[in-house]
């Protein structure tokens, strides 16, 4: 996501983001405001729906159809042609690109998983001011670091494209699931447990392996879609740290619909692929996609 | 924080422990501290370290391949506010303020809308709250590609996009240049961020809804409170923070804006933010010019998100 | 439960085992190995891409022993590319050959010591005198050449639509600025919706480059860019006034244009002229649109506005005797006619046939042998690239609010700031 956003502490357990609303004799309305919520409700999702349908149909297009004129028409003749065009253009990043996002929701996963442990349930002097310094890492702009980092990461001999992508989005992507963990442990997991483990003599390590980790699965599930979603998704450090020709795809994308004379119906389809795995994080693990947006949200 | 985070560490205000015990203390939680120190070390070095380093940079001259000849104190930051040709920094903060107002309001009142909308009970509720946080899913660069079509500045006949639908239907009078605006520019800039971003406000806002206990209502409501009242004096109070955390979230998204210009309309004059400016500063070679926007972009975001930040921390500790 | 444990270490593992495999697939062609000549260039479609292909076509003859590896990277005209470059030249990890504008824009390279000298080489391979002597001076720093050119191409053109002119009753090409601008009024009157096809940044850079050029003449104009000439004079206010005047025919939506849209807009008949570099003959004749003319820009005589892609040896190159072999092949006569009959570009080289060539490229190997060359600050020729991105800003300002005065002094500001460097 190119929303990195987020502070702590959710509510609800993530895993049920929204609960049920509640029942009741509030909603006492008028036909005429039941009417109108459902006539506006409908125009915004068509508004919401417009660059979706306006990709597809496009993409849809033979070259010739593209004009001023009709824009906006179904296509007259259906064709593949320019998904043909994206796909050949954009295989090889959309390849890589599963290279680097898929070892960065398990790397970060587990590095949140961790800290989130030990800032929520096995807390030392200054966990708190720990956690804050922490969280800042996610706010701050790269640009304030990428000039630097490109050389450092150089410097430490990570091979340029996949591989320093997958580190440097490690890195940056601690804060969040960190927070995400910690947040999670903090609601979920009941300090009498771990309690109890100690009692019995365990030591930290194998109370996070016997105790943790078996509650975990939502915070992973959250954690890696999150991940998985901003890295793929991710233009600023790839531009800095990649190209074309070893980078993902949002690079690959850009350089298709950015080239000279750009191919309106090539670049839409190329659109459409790049959002593909994404969109279909959503859709088939939405709830708990949002239930990682919510993780950010502080009601305090 | 509801919950409690209640530290399993004993009490911190035991009089002067024996050796014994402070090692036994130090046994307690130094096992964590250990798990913690390689995200602590990278982070130190990679965040807070690497930010220094853009600071040294930012107060040197090393303004092409050449290399750093020497420390030249704050000049960078001055030039850039006094001497910048044509004032191309002010510029670009000044894109940066209206792109940000509207994107922050724009989303604000749509999310708000739709979680109200929603909030109050209405079939196929999922659908629609699916639909509408969809655009969340989707990067930036690919959806610069649909925008940069649908905002096409032409008009007349010429017209496409949006403009060709407000010339069709008769609405001429809507036709407009978009982003190549001189003035407003960047306040259409921000209408894709808006689409993006509102179903997240509006989820943020969905679950505040929810937040709200039951019987709160049921008690305004057996007061004879209309509507109004209940929303007005019951609800919107109890979402301050739910709005404060989608304003930082937002806000901070904002001033980092980047892959969205680049993608719409390419790094140009109309449209320059200080995240594009230091790209093309990059593109000529002077890393200090670079460093220097680049600190004020991130002193800019930690005016705003340490205050945040320590008053999270607060809270949570008072909880 | 020491099981799971052994789960945890077990899924760390694969996590770095993945990581891992992301590298190895990564490393197939990253152009290391002592056969592997790199060759980074922008140029990824359309004539350039012909061009490139030529080349390696004779490179694969010449230098058999060799791999060539494509490293071009697209997009952005050329900006992307010169990125990549810029950080790959800061990491010390330089492809083993890059494109380059020859003249100032390589002067950076040279400066930070980035680039080989090659005058050995020029020697060896006859190249001083296979070029012409002019050329070989603006290659020239401190008595050194550090680069090969292999084309010269013509920044100074204007391309018309036959069908739209002949309809406004235009058959002579202008060639005065106010026959220009007469004309310009002609076709508004006859209803042409965009007289002049104009796209963003570098397009705009080249129209108010051509008008000074008529303004100040060859001689003054190359001065802009060695400080003999004051930019802040009177006759670059009249240039920028009208330069003003242009673009109120040209396309408001310029902002939003790449070349090749402007170009469409010719090709469609929607407009009359476009100022474009030569690269255009070699496109329009891709698209197969024939009915176009073209003439050098009202009012620059003969002044041949050049620009020149060119190679280096860059330090450290991995494989400076591939390298070297890949320059040798693109310096040769072979070479350059492998290259430039592709990509619509004439050759640097003096003894080249021009029966050779298609009809454009015919007439503008004769007009560069006898014109007046002079350098383009957007096409690296006449500037470095920091003086570039300020004027195009500066441009960009222009382009949106019509202020002379501010873009008279943003030119001034920014000779000052890059002029000495």
């Amino acid at each position: 996501m190119s929303a990195s956003t987020i502070t702590p502490a959710p509510e609800a357990p993530i895993s049920k983001p929204l609960a049920r609303r509640p029942r009741g004799g509030i909603n006492r309305r008028s036909p005429l405001g039941r009417a109108a919520t459902y006539v506006l409700l409908v125009i915004f999702l068509v508004i919401v729906l417009m660059p979706a349908y306006v990709l597809l149909v496009t993409s849809l297009k033979s070259g010739r159809e593209i004009g001023v004129n009709g824009q906006w028409n179904l296509p007259t003749e259906w064709t593949f042609a320019s998904w043909e065009k994206a796909w050949t253009a954009l295989r090889p990043s959309f390849i890589r690109t599963f290279e680097l996002a898929i070892p960065v929701a398990l790397i970060s996963s587990a590095l949140g998983a961790a800290n989130g442990f030990v800032l929520s349930r096995w807390r030392f002097p200054g966990a708190d001011v720990v956690f804050t310094l922490i969280l800042f890492g996610m706010f701050i702009p790269y640009q304030a670091v990428m000039i630097p980092l490109r050389q450092v990461v150089h410097e430490i001999g990570l091979p340029p494209g996949i591989p320093t992508l997958v580190f440097v989005h490690c890195v940056y992507g601690i804060p969040i699931c960190t927070l995400i963990f910690r947040n999670y442990y903090a609601t979920t997991v009941p300090v009498e447990l771990i309690e109890a483990s100690r009692v019995d003599g365990a030591g930290m390590l194998r109370t996070f392996a016997s105790v943790i980790l078996p509650l975990s699965a939502p915070g992973f599930v959250v954690t890696i879609i999150w991940q998985f979603t901003s890295a793929w998704n991710d233009y600023l450090f790839a531009i800095f740290m990649s190209n074309t020709r070893n980078g993902p795809i949002t690079i690959a994308l850009n350089a298709l619909a950015g080239a000279q004379s750009p191919d309106y119906a090539a670049s839409m389809a190329g659109a459409l692929i790049t959002s593909l795995p994404t969109l279909l994080v959503y859709i088939v693990l939405g709830r708990w996609f949002i239930g990682g947006l919510m993780a950010g949200s502080v009601k305090s | 924080m509801t919950t409690r985070t209640a530290t399993p560490t004993p009490p911190r205000t035991r009089p002067s422990p024996s050796p014994g015990a402070r090692r036994a203390r130090l046994r307690r939680w130094l096992p964590g501290l250990l798990l913690l120190s390689p995200s602590l070390i990278v982070l130190a070095v990679f965040v807070y370290g690497l930010i220094g380093w853009t600071v040294t940079l930012s107060l040197s001259d090393e303004h092409d391949a050449l290399g750093n000849k020497g420390f030249v104190g704050l000049s960078n930051f001055v030039v850039l506010f006094t001497e910048d040709i044509n004032g191309r920094f002010t510029h670009s903060l000044k894109n940066l303020l209206i792109f940000t107002v509207v994107f922050m309001v724009g989303a604000l009142l749509m999310g708000v809308l739709w979680a109200f909308l929603l909030e109050r009970g209405v079939r196929g509720e999922g659908f629609f709250r699916a639909v509408y946080l969809f655009p969340m899913a989707v990067s930036f660069v690919a959806s610069g590609v649909v925008w940069r079509w649908l905002m096409n500045s032409g008009t007349g006949d010429q017209a496409g996009g949006l403009n060709r639908i407000f010339h069709d239907l008769h609405l001429g009078f809507l036709e407009n240049p978009w982003w190549t605006d001189p003035d407003w520019g960047m306040a259409a800039m921000a209408l894709p961020a808006i689409w993006q971003l509102s179903g997240y406000v509006m989820a943020l806002f969905l679950s505040g809804f929810r937040g709200i206990p039951a019987d709160l209502r049921e008690a305004a409501a057996m007061d004879g409170a209309s509507t109004y009242q209940l929303y007005r004096h019951v609800i919107f109070p109890q979402l301050t923070p739910t709005a404060l955390s989608a304003m930082i979230i937002l806000g901070h998204m904002s001033m980092k804006m980047f892959d969205l210009i680049m993608s719409v309309s390419g790094a140009q004059w109309i449209t320059e933010v200080p995240a594009v400016y230091v790209w093309q500063t990059l593109l000529t070679s002077d890393y200090a010019k670079a460093a220097a926007i680049s600190i004020i972009l991130l002193l800019l975001v930690a005016v705003v998100i340490v205050p945040y930040l320590i008053y999270n921390n607060r809270v949570e500790r008072r909880s | 439960m020491r099981l799971r444990t052994r789960t945890a270490v077990a899924a760390a593992g694969m996590a770095l085992a993945l990581l891992a495999s992301g590298c190895g697939a990564d490393d197939g062609d990253g152009g290391a190995g002592s056969k592997k000549v790199e060759v980074f260039t922008w140029w990824a479609d359309g004539g350039e891409k012909a061009g490139l292909d030529g080349l390696v076509a004779q490179f694969k003859t010449d230098c058999a022993q060799y791999e060539f590896v494509n490293g071009a990277v697209a997009g952005g005209a050329g900006s992307n590319a010169k990125q990549v470059l810029a950080s790959r030249l800061q990491q010390n990890d330089p492809p083993d050959t890059f494109q380059a504008h020859a003249g100032a824009e390589l002067t950076d390279y040279i400066k930070a010591g980035q680039i080989e000298d090659l005058s050995g080489d020029y020697k060896e391979w006859g190249l001083d005198s296979a070029f012409p002597k002019g050329l070989v001076d603006s290659l020239t720093v401190d008595g050194k050449i550090y680069s090969v050119p292999a084309n010269i191409h013509r920044a100074n053109v204007l391309w018309g639509n036959k069908t739209v002119l002949a309809q406004a009753g235009i058959t002579v090409p202008a060639t005065t600025l106010p026959e220009f601008f007469s004309q310009l009024d002609t076709l508004k009157a006859k209803g042409v919706a965009t007289p002049l096809a104009l796209g963003k940044d570098w397009t705009q850079q080249m129209l108010f480059e051509a008008v000074l050029i008529s303004k100040l003449g060859p001689e003054k104009f190359s001065g802009l860019w060695t400080g003999q000439t004051d930019w802040a004079a009177a006759d670059i206010t009249d240039a920028i006034n009208d330069y003003k005047k242009l673009l109120s025919y040209s396309n408001k939506d310029r902002d939003t244009f790449d070349w090749t849209d402007a170009e469409k807009l010719v090709m469609e008949g929607k407009a009359a002229y476009q100022l474009m570099g030569d690269w255009e003959a070699a496109d329009l004749d891709a698209k197969g649109f024939k009915d176009y003319n073209y003439s050098v820009f009202p009012g620059n005589g003969d002044a041949y506005q050049w620009l020149a892609d060119s190679f280096v040896l860059p330090k450290n190159a991995k494989n400076p005797e591939g390298t070297k072999c890949w320059l040798k092949t693109l310096g040769s006569a072979a070479g350059q006619k492998a290259f430039n009959t592709k990509k619509g570009s004439i050759p640097a080289r003096t003894d080249a046939n021009a029966t050779d060539y298609p009809a454009y490229q015919q007439a503008a190997i004769a007009d560069w042998a006898k014109g007046k060359p002079v350098p383009s600050c957007p096409h690296g020729s006449a500037c470095s690239q920091g003086w570039q991105g300020a004027v195009a800003s500066a441009q960009g300002k222009f382009s949106s609010d019509g202020d002379v005065a501010a873009l008279q002094s943003a030119l001034v500001a920014a000779a000052k700031q890059y002029a000495s460097k």
